[in-house]
């Protein structure tokens, strides 16, 4: 597997791992039995995202392109950060493989779940900045 | 950075006496074994050699050798070759779900052309089922090929049994011994083996060369067509100095094969007892001592295979995993979900595969990285965090 330096900087020193205890909104897609599971944390201030964290089960791919994309959308508004495609974390890391190419997508995605999921405590009324977030869906482990 | 290779399963490197056997066929002999003259005798002279020393090591007859391009290609010629050569006699083909993708594949695309194929189940530490396999053979049974031992996990297959049953049902019996040689003492007549696959770069010979054993009177069809090398059976110039590195290789690798397991394996439990002792929740995928001696295969719960060996690659250490994300395809190996093993433990395999040149100190230092590879991993995964929260919330 050829990876870019790009993709092994952000595999050996990934950004903005961890979690965010309360936090505005949770994105978990993948499933084990795949081979990759990418959660993702955000923290939103004011409609912008202040903080963003990760935690990924998966192939240096997945784990590189988790890091990036959390990098990328880290102090953008809510809106830009929807802007973010797997096309462009991608690219933001020098291209992957095209076997690999899965593994954006589920970025994009995780992303898009933790909004969703922001955005879903907004329209219950639920002020996410004190609210405990919601887990969501338990991750089943064999 | 001192490198560690642990792949031998994947492939091997020559080493300086193969190398020193080869080295004069390439400029000095370099005469077409099937010219008559001098050049050409002494090419065929040496290729003859080697031809004796392939005998030798299986104990069978040097005109019941042939000498191929690859592993792929003895297992294609045995299988689909003996498939059409009885197929007066039947169309149903027995092996393995465990086999190398040369053989499942061949066995696949025989599926298409009209043949039924049983790939026999196996249990949980990748040995084939023999009662399965005696209820398997019918009348219109063609052919058994199983494995000697397979490559990902290393299970060695009761091969002489195959033998026995095969031969009491009238049966061929091929067995692509591929990850064998060299680890697993062979005597073609007293096991009855018809056929045996064998690849020359999995024993310090070169790329590109294999071999395949067929009894006498043994006749699957042709697969290469063209000129009359090995008696007519496999057409295209031979390989001489790849046939003299395989030759001289398995003079080699079979000269004292009780000393080589016992030296290897060793560095192999010291392996297996410290990741399993040093690293939690793993678990050691094959048989316990059914067992290629260079064979190591674990699996690491919460992490992924590929960030395993990206992760080693990086500490300079090479090693193999049967995850998805290695192979380009969605699903894990399928040896390991043969053997029951759910998917994502499957992904988390990593195969450490030895030769007799590594030594402990090379699998402490092995052992060393992968804690701290692992113990990276895990910290990054959500897996892993659920199942401690998991764990907590029981205690409490």
């Amino acid at each position: 597997m050829n990876y870019t330096e790009q993709v092994m900087d952000h595999f050996m020193n990934p950004r903005n791992v961890g979690e965010i205890e309360n936090a505005s909104g949770v994105g978990t897609v993948g499933n084990a039995k795949c081979g990759d599971i990418m959660k993702i944390y955000i923290k939103v201030k004011d409609n912008i995202i202040e903080d963003v964290k990760f935690k990924t089960f998966g192939c240096g791919a997945a784990i590189a392109t988790s890091s990036k994309a959390t990098e990328m959308v880290k102090g953008m508004t809510i809106d830009e950060a929807l802007t973010v495609t797997n096309k462009m974390v991608a690219e933001a890391l020098g291209g992957l493989p095209p076997v690999k190419i899965h593994c954006s997508v589920l970025a994009e995605e995780a992303l898009r779940a933790a909004i969703q999921d922001y955005k879903d405590k907004l329209a219950r009324g639920e002020n996410p900045d004190e609210v405990p977030s919601v887990e969501p869906e338990e991750i089943q482990y064999v | 950075m001192e490198r560690i290779y642990m792949d031998n399963a994947a492939t091997t490197r020559v080493t300086e006496p193969v190398m020193a056997a080869m080295q004069p066929y390439f400029c000095e002999v370099f005469g077409n074994p099937m010219s008559i003259h001098g050049f050409g005798r002494e090419a065929r002279k040496a290729v003859e050699n080697a031809r004796r020393q392939v005998a030798d090591a299986l104990k069978a007859d040097p005109s019941e050798i042939y000498f191929t391009g690859c592993g792929t290609e003895s297992d294609n010629w045995a299988v689909r070759g003996t498939a059409y050569a009885q197929i007066r006699k039947g169309k149903h083909l027995i092996t393995s779900a465990i086999e190398h993708h040369a053989i499942i594949h061949t066995c696949a695309q025989l599926e298409k052309e009209g043949f039924e194929v049983t790939y026999l189940p196996v249990d949980e530490f990748g040995v084939v089922d023999l009662v399965a396999l005696e209820k398997a053979i019918r009348p219109d049974t063609t052919l058994i090929s199983i494995m000697s031992a397979n490559n990902e996990v290393g299970t060695i297959q009761p091969i002489e049994e195959i033998g026995r049953i095969a031969k009491a049902h009238n049966v061929l019996f091929h067995t692509d011994a591929v990850q064998a040689i060299g680890s697993v003492e062979f005597d073609v007549k007293k096991m009855n083996i018809d056929m045996l696959s064998m690849s020359g770069h999995k024993f310090h010979a070169p790329k590109g060369v294999g071999a395949l054993y067929i009894r006498k009177g043994v006749r699957p069809q042709r697969l290469i067509h063209g000129g009359e090398q090995e008696r007519g059976q496999r057409a295209g110039t031979e390989n001489v100095a790849s046939i003299i590195g395989l030759g001289k290789a398995i003079e080699i690798a079979t000269a004292n094969i009780p000393r080589h397991n016992a030296e290897v394996s060793a560095v192999r439990d010291r392996l297996i007892d410290r990741i399993l002792r040093e690293i939690p929740y793993t678990r050691l995928n094959g048989h316990r001592t059914q067992r290629l001696p260079g064979n190591c295969n674990i699996s690491f719960e919460f992490i992924e295979g590929e960030s395993m060996l990206l992760g080693l690659d990086l500490k300079g250490i090479a090693a193999s995993t049967g995850s998805a994300c290695a192979s380009g395809s969605l699903d894990p190996s399928h040896v390991l979900l043969a053997m029951g093993l759910p998917h994502e433990i499957a992904h988390g395999s990593l195969r450490l595969s030895l030769c007799e040149e590594n030594t402990l100190e090379q699998a402490d230092k092995v052992v060393d990285a992968l804690i701290e590879v692992v113990n990276r991993l895990r910290s990054l995964s959500p897996l892993y965090d659920d199942f401690i929260a998991a764990q907590k919330a029981n205690k409490a």
